[in-house]
């Protein structure tokens, strides 16, 4: 008898969507049929339960083929290069629980090496403006039954987070927001026409790289100076910065989501800092929040498993061992590959093989490189050990943290057949790197 | 089978009644007992003073704002982080931070102190597994974790319609959901007026839609909370904190407990815990005019057995302000103009976090740290009234110590005192400098072990060295009979014991991590009937309010460590 | 040039990042249609696009999101990345977006697969070139 499992947490994007239903055959090795989630979803519970996984680590051979081994084999092999590396670096968790995340973070403390995410390629700018200003915000569910006004500034939900507007900002007919879209009024702020934009009421076609200017503009008119305004700033008209900056001033409760647009884009960190600043100039007026769009289903949960274990929720320096040192720029995954400041590459939860920039990949494959992850990506096939673990959300559970910060609890629908989990994983490295630290020392 | 035994130290014990006398406390798998075999491994506490392990009543330690807190606040680890002083690894993990250490220092630090116990301030029941996680990861101590009601939407419905069975059930059901111990109260109404900008300032202010207004909703959970007969009885943080004349506000709402009495079965006797009063406790009409109100305010505590409270000092560090009074966090930020958090969370509460300096050379700052001293000094019954700073919102829990020293040596408040640049200001505006009372270590023990273990109904299990309570003992480098005249002396010896143990297990030594085993999650576990109009309401709001699914709001057993219930049964 | 999300890449992806799914959906640029014309690139033809950093060739498209001039889009992925300048401005993230590219028509160019990109730029490819 097939069975179906209710409350399913999908771990894809920063929705992290936990209504998901999925029913599973007999022997608990079949995904037969997913609901209630997006296509991507779908996509990584079928995924899932493919014959193609692999189930046991992979090590390269020297004519470049891969050879399976152990999870021991795989385990000593790591905990050894580990050990005589004088800077590893583990980076990526975009796909990880906090159980493994936790775990991760006592690798690298026994090891003494570098720790970071994926926030460092996505919203470490977040962080950085975070740290020098703040962060207003709230949780989805305020949004979802408060929200007269919404805006999306270099984001675009409608292809990274399919379910965003349906479950939390335009759709849905929250407490005080009984009439759904018809009385939500959503502004996109954006260089393309995007697909977001096309359900909007407002597209501000923002010049790509000059939101700065723009968002400087808007805190003019917040400050009583609207007048003085030029009659274009960041390819935007003087009427419609007015006409913005109206609606928001008047809003009863308006929430700005941004992403990738204002973070990958010249100012990075800049851009947030000025967003924060104008949601502070808002909220005299009105009440406003910020939420960074987070990307992956628990992209948040390093920043903040991290941020309790060692203050800081990325681009960490554990070499001391003894202190974690944040610098990025100085200590950011990207920026040490460049400068060939690592010797050692452990990718977890992460493809780093395809989304860094390939000069990185280049510098970093001169030393010895570990995937950790489920999947056949790109750094699975460049690297030295590949070492399949447990989806999770799909082969185990664990605590995730929804692009809010609300922690989801995610269940297990299939069976793991013989895979560790990277708690599993990590917990043993952990241990066997601890064990070399005591003969050696 | 291991037994331990602590010789000829003097005693202070106020639960079993010992003020001083050299005793031996014997403890035997985990627990005090009687006495134990002569194969009991011993230590010597001659010339030293033994406590039950501290319990902190009232800290902000674990949790979602804690951690945005650390997460927006690297200067809190790269500037005042003790690694910089070349600290050498204690325990088997890093220690972080300095106004909100990483989970590991925070265990490791309070067990330096001689805590064992501390009850987590605040929890947002919607993030319950993120505290629960953050539990899992501070060593050694025991922690217990109170959700807040004060602005939940199924309370204001409850008790707007007076329906206090219906209110109870719902309580029930969510100490369960989120593992959590009692009734938190946090400016209530004010946090949910904040998510459309405004607040309640006086208990009368009525919230906005919801019509309630904060008195309704103060003694709506004390009836709760003594309907269930809750160990620990509702812990409030009241409305217009911080603000020059707010002590009217706070003898108003201290008011609202008149005639209530306590129901339970665990020798608590309060049906109220006004928290952090120093900052409640103010008079003046503007920050030109702000003074202390600790005398007016303690006059009423004084002659009100049925409410506790617990100090918040100000310890004059630069510190973090964090807490679920989101409107007076925007208010202090438009004050100093910091970075500012805020997160207002669907249904049930909200927070703000913002960094503050308490210069000792700014008049308010300096009658502040007056008062918080001032409601200890002004204090008939030490056994309800407890030291706290709010970690860490009056300063760190690290200045535990110098809050001891303060309140145990006039001569050490007159140097603080002399030090400040508008000293003349602070008293005027002040009774300190006149106060000459001098607590002792009786004293510090009521207000750091006994009382606040009485107040959260556990002094069977803490607080205590009597027979049954739990191994946890700590030694101090004070000699009770010679008590220093340097009062550094006695912040030094109350910084680092020579001993903290911990259910039998010695785990800190000379100020020194050496043992760290794993602590309990305290929590309250009431057995009630059904109530299937309670179950119904609950399903409907998640039906259309919340953004989780019913089912994965109640915190997995799996991701609860090693809980300990208190268990309630009502009819 | 700009990097960003596409739905189909996202469902490609969690195919697998070696599937002819997600080589249909990253190996495209987006591109206005007036550039289009201007630069004599035919619609769903090849093209060589030239960054600071490196260069890779994709099919030209005119994406149903569209860009004003001067403005190409180029799904996150193998393919952007080969084209991405990984300078942070000390922040720790590459140039993902809001960087300058040429774009020439390359008709007779081939499209290369994910695989032949990676494992190429690290020495490690073993097929044709």
């Amino acid at each position: 008898m097939p069975k179906v499992y209710e409350n399913v947490g999908c771990p894809y994007c920063g929705c992290s969507c936990d209504d998901v239903r999925v029913t599973v055959s007999d022997d608990g090795k079949k995904v037969l049929e997913v609901e209630n989630v997006c296509a991507i979803g779908t996509e990584i519970f079928k995924h899932g339960s493919s014959e193609h996984r692999h189930r046991l680590p992979r090590l390269r051979q020297p004519d470049g083929s891969m050879k399976e081994i152990s999870y021991e084999e795989a385990i000593e092999w790591t905990a050894q290069h580990l050990y005589k590396a004088k800077k590893p670096l583990m980076y990526g968790f975009g796909s990880t629980n906090c159980e493994g995340q936790a775990a991760a973070a006592r690798v690298m403390e026994s090891a003494g090496g570098c720790l970071d995410n994926c926030a460092t390629i996505c919203h470490g700018p977040s962080f950085l403006a975070i740290f020098d200003n703040g962060y207003p915000t709230c949780t989805l569910g305020e949004v979802k039954n408060r929200a007269d006004v919404i805006v999306y500034w270099g984001s675009n939900p409608a292809h990274a987070h399919p379910r965003h507007m349906s479950r939390y900002s335009i759709f849905p007919r929250g407490f005080f927001t009984g009439k759904g879209q018809k009385k939500r009024t959503v502004i996109v702020i954006d260089p393309r026409y995007t697909d977001t934009a096309n359900v909007a009421d407002i597209h501000v076609r923002v010049r790509q790289g000059h939101d700065y200017e723009l968002f400087d503009a808007f805190r003019m008119v917040m400050h009583g100076h609207g007048d003085d305004l030029p009659d274009v700033v960041a390819d935007v008209p003087k009427e419609q910065i007015l006409q913005v900056a109206e609606i928001m001033a008047n809003a009863r409760f308006g929430t700005v989501f941004y992403g990738m647009g204002l973070t990958h884009s010249d100012g990075r960190n800049h851009n947030i800092d000025i967003a924060i600043s104008l949601m502070r100039d808002l909220n005299k007026v009105a009440k406003w929040t910020i939420m960074a769009m987070r990307g992956h289903y628990n992209i948040a949960g390093p920043g903040v498993v991290w941020s309790w274990t060692f203050g800081f929720p990325y681009c960490l320096d554990l070499t001391k061992k003894n202190y974690a040192h944040m610098n990025p720029g100085e200590t950011s995954s990207v920026d040490m590959a460049m400068r060939d400041e690592t010797d050692m590459f452990i990718n977890i939860g992460t493809d780093a093989g395809a989304h860094f920039p390939i000069p990185a990949v280049q510098h970093l494959k001169k030393h010895p490189w570990v995937t950790i992850d489920p999947s056949v990506c790109m750094a699975s096939e460049i690297s030295d050990l590949h070492i399949p673990v447990c989806i999770c959300g799909v082969d185990t559970g664990g605590i995730v943290y929804r692009m809010d910060n609300v922690p989801i609890q995610f269940r297990q629908v299939l069976d793991p057949q013989g895979l560790l989990t990277d708690e599993e994983l990590l917990n043993k490295i952990a241990d066997r790197v601890d064990e070399l630290n005591a003969q050696g020392a | 089978m291991s037994e331990l035994i602590i010789k000829n130290g003097y005693v202070f014990d106020p639960i079993s009644g010992i003020k001083g006398d050299k005793a031996d406390i014997a403890i035997k798998d985990g627990k005090i007992v009687e006495k134990v075999s002569s194969k009991a491994k011993s230590i010597d506490a001659s010339g030293k003073t033994v406590m039950a392990g501290g319990v902190d009543i009232h800290t902000h330690v674990v949790g979602p704002k804690v951690n945005l807190g650390r997460e927006m606040r690297p200067e809190d680890k790269l500037f005042r982080g003790d690694y910089r002083g070349g600290i050498v690894k204690q325990g088997y993990r890093m220690e972080m931070g300095y106004s909100i250490p990483t989970t590991w220092k925070t265990g490791y630090a309070y067990s330096r102190l001689g805590y064992t116990y501390v009850n987590e301030a605040a929890m947002p029941p919607l993030m319950a597994p993120h505290v629960h996680e953050e539990i899992r990861d501070t060593p050694i101590l025991d922690i217990s974790a109170m959700p807040v009601f004060g602005n939940n939407w199924f309370c204001f419905e409850y008790l707007k319609n007076k329906e206090i069975e219906n209110n109870a059930a719902y309580i029930a059901w969510l100490l369960k959901a989120t593992y959590g111990v009692g009734i938190k109260v946090v400016n209530p109404g004010g946090t949910e007026a904040w998510a459309w900008g405004e607040n309640c300032n006086t208990i009368h202010d009525p919230v906005p839609y919801f019509d309630i207004t904060p008195a309704e909703i103060v003694k709506g959970l004390i009836e709760t909370n003594e309907y269930l007969g809750l160990p620990h009885s509702i812990h409030l943080h009241g409305n217009n904190l911080g603000n020059p004349g707010n002590y009217t506000d706070t003898l108003d709402t201290l008011k609202l407990a008149e005639g209530y009495k306590a129901k339970n079965k665990f020798g608590r006797t309060q049906v109220l815990h006004n928290t952090h009063l120093q900052f409640h406790s103010y008079k003046g009409d503007s920050w030109g005019t702000f003074g202390s109100a600790a005398k007016e305010v303690m006059d009423y505590v004084n002659k009100t057995e049925n409410i506790t409270i617990d100090l918040g000092c100000v310890t004059l560090d630069e510190t973090t302000t964090m807490t679920a009074d989101g409107p007076f966090e925007h208010h202090l930020m438009e004050l100093n103009h910091r970075k500012w958090a805020n997160c207002d969370v669907e249904l049930e509460t909200g927070s703000g976090i913002v960094p503050f300096v308490y210069d000792k050379d700014v008049a308010v700052i300096g009658i502040q740290w007056a008062v918080g001293l001032e409601i200890g000094l002004y204090a008939k019954d030490l056994m309800r009234t407890f030291l706290t700073t709010d970690h860490p919102n009056g300063g760190p829990f690290s200045r535990y110590p110098r809050i001891i020293k303060w309140l145990m040596s006039k001569k050490a408040r007159d140097a603080t005192l002399d030090s400040m640049k508008r000293k003349d200001k602070v008293i005027a505006a002040t009774d300190l400098a006149s106060m000459d009372r001098e607590l002792n270590l009786y004293d510090i023990a009521m207000m750091t072990r006994a009382g606040p273990a009485k107040a959260l109904g556990m002094s069977s299990m803490y607080g205590s060295l009597a027979p049954g309570a739990d191994g946890n003992v700590s030694i101090y480098n004070l000699d009770a009979k010679k008590i220093p005249s340097d009062p550094e002396l006695i912040e030094e010896a109350f910084s680092k014991t020579a001993y903290t143990i911990k259910e039998g297990v010695v785990v800190v030594q000379n100020g020194e991590i050496v043992a760290e085993p794993k602590g309990h999650t305290i929590w309250t576990k009431v057995t009630m009937p059904e109530n299937l109009q309670v179950m119904r309401d609950i399903k409907e709001k998640f039906t259309k309010s919340y953004t989780v699914n019913l089912e994965n709001y109640a915190v997995f057993d799996d991701h609860v460590y090693r809980p300990r219930a208190l268990e309630v049964e009502v009819a | 040039m700009i990097t960003q999300r596409a739905f189909e890449e996202g469902v490609a992806m969690e195919i697998g990042k070696t599937s002819p799914e997600y080589f249909d959906a990253c190996n495209i640029i987006e591109m206005n249609e007036q550039d289009m014309k201007k630069l004599g690139i035919l619609k769903n033809t090849n093209v060589r696009v030239t960054s600071e950093s490196g260069q890779v060739v994709v099919k030209a498209v005119v994406g149903r999101q569209t860009v004003y001039p001067g403005l190409c889009h180029i799904r996150q992925g193998v393919w952007a990345n080969q084209v991405v300048p990984p300078r942070t401005q000390s922040t720790g993230t590459p140039q993902y977006s809001g960087f300058p590219v040429t774009v020439e028509p390359a008709p007779e160019e081939k499209l290369k697969t994910a695989l032949h990109l990676v494992q190429g730029a690290v020495g490690m490819w073993k097929g044709e070139e």
